[in-house]
């Protein structure tokens, strides 16, 4: 059976994808050095269409606007710009509403695109660009330590990491985000309180990681700012043990949170990278595996927190716990004790 | 190559569901088609270098070491047809849940008539509505083409006028689509099924033809103002839904020529098979086939052939679970707790669940959790179906119709660990009324049977018949407004020994009478204070009944069921039900 991985690694070698939600302007080449703040493409987003009526406008027919016409499709209008005018004594013009862009015209109608902001796509993370993809994005390689959390709010920032940690299952008390932690990025444990929002965006900071979020914040983190990632899940849950002494480890150094949404079909993970300097390249994680004894994996459980294990021997079909039948393996737990568990609830490190 | 399926030839149906990839044998063994054997795997359609064929090439690989011939060459290729070596197989058909829901805009004239029938035909696939355009819509063109060109949906569902009748509204709607997909990048514009006013057909293509990202026509979902024909609009957006899962996951295309063709959304697969069933079990049958996915719920209930097919997958038990509380509240999945478990716990279940969609409760709480969610969303899709069924067809007070039998798929229903569990979610969800057979499609085969019978009728007849499917109980679900405890129905079952038990039934009680496996009885009903068990208020009748380890079921705990508000209490009752049950 193929084994889902989640990668926890101290170094490696990332090749990541960064996309324009549209069609938009690259601005790097292959083989630039790109940093995480580095704009690499932009877009103008949010666009707003306008329809004018000018058969109406001009009292004509719709067969008669097209001669009628003072503009073409493609041109850039000024509000108030003449977009039509019928001939005559008492012709009438049709004009522009609004400053815009001449995007359809037909049906005695004519639309205009307007508005829009620019959409700045960051690089994310220290590295080179290898690849471009059309007008939409880039691929970026980088070396590192990475790891890979579950939940993600969609943003993406670069900082310092600072710890608010003494222990892997705490809880994270609003009080210890305080003003010398402005423009960090905040290691937490669980939340449960909307205060460390609040706080984390009064700073502000450029990210929050943390262990476990209470499912009623969900809509706090979605409209922070800043990139949150959850490490472990919803409901109390502690960091695990390997993503612990790696992070610890990595204090005050510069991390990379990209908060991306997570989606199993696009193996795409919300992660924090940290870019680590490297005389020669390390391998990269690796893409597919089947389960095997030997592998280091995360035991998962739905109301209880994920444990990490080793995993000893595959069972096949067995009698879990609950009375389901499934295919299973045995995993010694880092305490030493040996589980049961389904394959289904198995991912592997690495 | 793919070869025609004729009859006598054996058969690979796979089923590539959200979580698990299904592949099921079927072959002629003494003159009878038969299900020989099930390999499955998860779905691969996960991870970085993965697609669907190989999880299928997995369940193949899976399923002929089991069957013990030889299906795959040694590239992993499926062989096709059969060798004269004896290994391969002669055809395929496959089906589809696998993937997100179809982002879908619903265009009709107005909202009673077209609107509402492109809303059902929306909800017999894989869909989440996402733009809804009318006749009546209050809202500018330039607000309708911002929707829907922000919404950008994947597929376009367009009806509207009856056949001969006026068409200027609905080239207005048409115009609409066709400026908001001009504005959409190539790659977003949608696929579009148009089921309007037939003299419309011609404008509609010309039109939309070169904005679409594809086009498709079936008959006029309401060719009068009274009739209402969803099927070819189901049939055509049926494949329809099959191409845009191929834009999503080009692999598919694989499969399709695999399969002749023959390839199939699971609910598509499932309606065909309920309807065939309800004819094979007599005309005047109703039947219920429910599939409890990790994608998806899906209902399909055909009254004398008359098919309502409805996908839900708001009710899926996989990554739709985190938004499942905008559908109901964590009380009302917490009544059906047989353990005190907090209802923050089950908040946190639902979203952790959502994340590993593919986990299975290995403990006793999360499959507690677990088939409460279950319950749940069985009780909230029955409610649905009630709502969405035609007047003459529903029930009393919310009530699902009585049907016979209730077919019931999806690991979370035939993978629990007993048969009293399975019983019970079904009883407590469905909240079933009558005289009821309740069935398990053990290894959920009816999608690819119904695909299957696209191509070969005979084989899902012959492999029925064979006893593909697992019979769980006969249920007797009585309605009555007496008071608890207060007795509403004697029943007395002659078995074909000779022995024979007599029973008086009050009401909120729930009693098994014993009839094992193999067994046959009669089952003699006589119901008291105008308790109504199917036949009418106060109507006694008696039934053949057949046995099985849960024998037969008398539900007399009420219509709707109603638990005790207090938790201790209700608990205790829950597992005495449990207990009842035989755990």
């Amino acid at each position: 059976m193929l084994a889902p991985l989640i990668h926890i690694l101290p170094l490696t070698t990332l090749l990541r994808t960064r996309l324009l939600p549209e069609e938009g302007r690259l601005l790097v080449n292959v083989g630039q050095k790109v940093n995480p703040t580095d704009i690499v493409a932009e877009a103008v987003v949010g666009k707003k269409h306008l329809v004018v009526d000018l058969a109406q406008k001009l009292g004509v027919s719709q067969s008669q606007v097209a001669r009628l016409l003072k503009v073409k499709k493609g041109q850039q209008v000024s509000k108030d710009e003449v977009l039509a005018e019928s001939p005559g004594l008492f012709g009438r013009e049709a004009t522009s509403p609004m400053d815009g862009l001449v995007v359809a015209i037909g049906s005695g109608k004519i639309v205009l695109e307007t508005g829009g902001a620019i959409f700045e796509l960051a690089a994310g993370l220290p590295g080179v660009v290898v690849q471009l993809i059309g007008t939409r994005g880039v691929v970026i390689r980088a070396t590192g330590a990475i790891i890979q959390g579950l939940w993600g709010n969609g943003r993406l920032d670069f900082g310092q990491l600072h710890s608010l940690m003494d222990a892997p299952d705490e809880v994270l008390d609003p009080g210890r985000i305080e003003v010398s932690l402005r423009g960090s990025i905040l290691l937490g444990g669980h939340v449960e309180s909307p205060k460390v929002f609040h706080n984390a965006a009064e700073l502000p900071v450029r990210g929050l990681l943390i262990a476990s979020l209470a499912p009623a914040l969900l809509p706090l983190a979605l409209q922070a700012a800043y990139p949150v990632v959850v490490l472990e899940g919803f409901g109390r849950r502690p960091i695990n043990s390997s993503t612990y002494k790696l992070l610890s480890t990595n204090v005050k150094r510069e991390i990379s949170l990209n908060a991306e949404f997570a989606d199993r079909q696009k193996d795409l993970h919300p992660e924090a990278f940290i870019p680590l300097p490297v005389s020669q390249e390390p391998p990269g994680p690796s893409q597919a595996d089947t389960f095997t004894a030997g592998q280091m994996v995360r035991v998962i459980s739905l109301s209880k927190p994920a444990r990490l294990g080793t995993l000893t021997r595959l069972c096949g079909i067995s009698t879990l716990p609950s009375g389901i039948i499934a295919s299973a393996a045995e995993v010694r737990l880092e305490s030493g004790e040996e589980i049961l568990t389904p394959l289904t609830n198995l991912e592997v490190l690495g | 190559m793919p070869t025609s399926l004729i009859e006598g030839n054996s058969l690979l149906a796979v089923d590539i569901g959200a979580i698990t990839t299904r592949a099921a044998y079927f072959d002629v063994v003494e003159g009878q088609y038969r299900f020989i054997g099930m390999g499955q795997c998860p779905t691969t359609n996960f991870g970085a270098g993965r697609n669907v064929v190989l999880g299928l090439q997995l369940a193949v690989d899976n399923l002929q070491n089991l069957i013990g011939k030889s299906l795959l060459d040694d590239k992993g290729q499926l062989i096709i047809p059969t060798q004269p070596d004896g290994s391969g197989v002669d055809g395929m058909v496959s089906t589809l849940s696998v993937g997100k829901p179809i982002r879908t805009l619903l265009m009709g004239l107005l909202p009673e008539i077209s609107l509402k029938s492109v809303e059902k035909l929306a909800h017999t696939t894989y869909t989440r509505i996402v733009a809804e355009i009318g006749q009546n819509d209050t809202r500018s063109l330039d607000e309708q083409i911002n929707d829907l060109v922000q919404h950008h949906p994947e597929l376009a569902l367009v009806a509207g006028g009856v056949d001969g009748g006026a068409v200027s509204s609905i080239k207005t709607l048409v115009d609409t689509l066709g400026l908001a997909a001009y504005l959409l990048p190539e790659d977003k514009r949608p696929a579009i099924l148009y089921a309007g006013n037939k003299e419309l057909a011609g404008s509609v293509r010309a039109s939309l033809g070169q904005l679409a990202s594809e086009i498709t026509f079936a008959a006029n979902v309401r060719p009068t103002l009274e009739l209402e024909d969803l099927g070819p609009a189901q049939r055509a957006l049926a494949d329809l839904t099959i191409h845009l899962r191929q834009r999503q996951m080009p692999e598919i295309e694989e499969l399709r020529i695999l399969s002749g063709g023959l390839i199939f959304p699971s609910a598509y697969g499932q309606g065909r098979m309920v309807r065939f069933l309800a004819r094979y079990y007599g005309e005047n049958n109703s039947v219920l086939s429910v599939d409890a996915g990790a994608g998806a719920l899906t209902l399909a209930a055909s009254f004398a052939g008359d098919l309502h097919l409805n996908v839900f997958p708001q009710f899926g038990l996989g990554e739709s679970l985190s938004g499942l509380l905008k559908h109901t509240s964590l009380e009302e999945i917490v009544r059906w707790l047989p353990l005190e478990i907090s209802a923050e716990s089950v908040r946190n279940y639902l979203y952790q669940k959502a994340l590993y969609p593919q986990a299975i409760p290995a403990s006793l709480e999360d499959l507690a959790i677990e088939q409460a969610i279950v319950r749940q969303n069985l009780f909230l899709a029955a409610q649905f179906l009630g709502q969405r069924l035609p007047g003459r067809l529903r029930g009393r007070d919310g009530l699902l119709p009585s049907f016979e039998p209730i077919l019931a798929s999806g690991a979370a229903l035939t993978g629990a660990p007993s048969l009293g569990q399975k019983l019970l979610m079904l009883l407590d969800g469905l909240q079933p009324t009558g005289i009821t057979t309740l069935v398990l499609d053990q290894n959920n085969l009816l999608a690819m049977l119904g695909a299957a019978a696209e191509v070969n009728s005979l084989l899902p007849v012959q492999v029925m018949d064979a006893g593909a499917l697992t019979y769980l109980a006969t249920v007797v679900a009585p309605i009555s407004s007496a008071s608890y405890g207060t007795p509403i129905l004697r029943v007395k079952l002659l078995r074909q020994d000779g022995s024979e038990m007599s029973e008086e039934v009050c009401q909120g009680e729930l009693q098994i009478l014993p009839l094992e496996n193999g067994q046959s009885a009669r089952l003699e009903l006589r119901p008291l204070h105008r308790a109504d068990v199917g036949l009418g208020a106060g109507r006694a009748g008696a039934l053949d009944v057949i046995g099985s380890s849960l024998g037969v079921v008398i539900d007399a705990r009420g219509r709707p069921l109603h638990l005790p508000e207090n938790s201790a209490e209700r608990i205790k009752l829950l597992k005495k039900w449990y207990k009842t049950v035989g755990g």
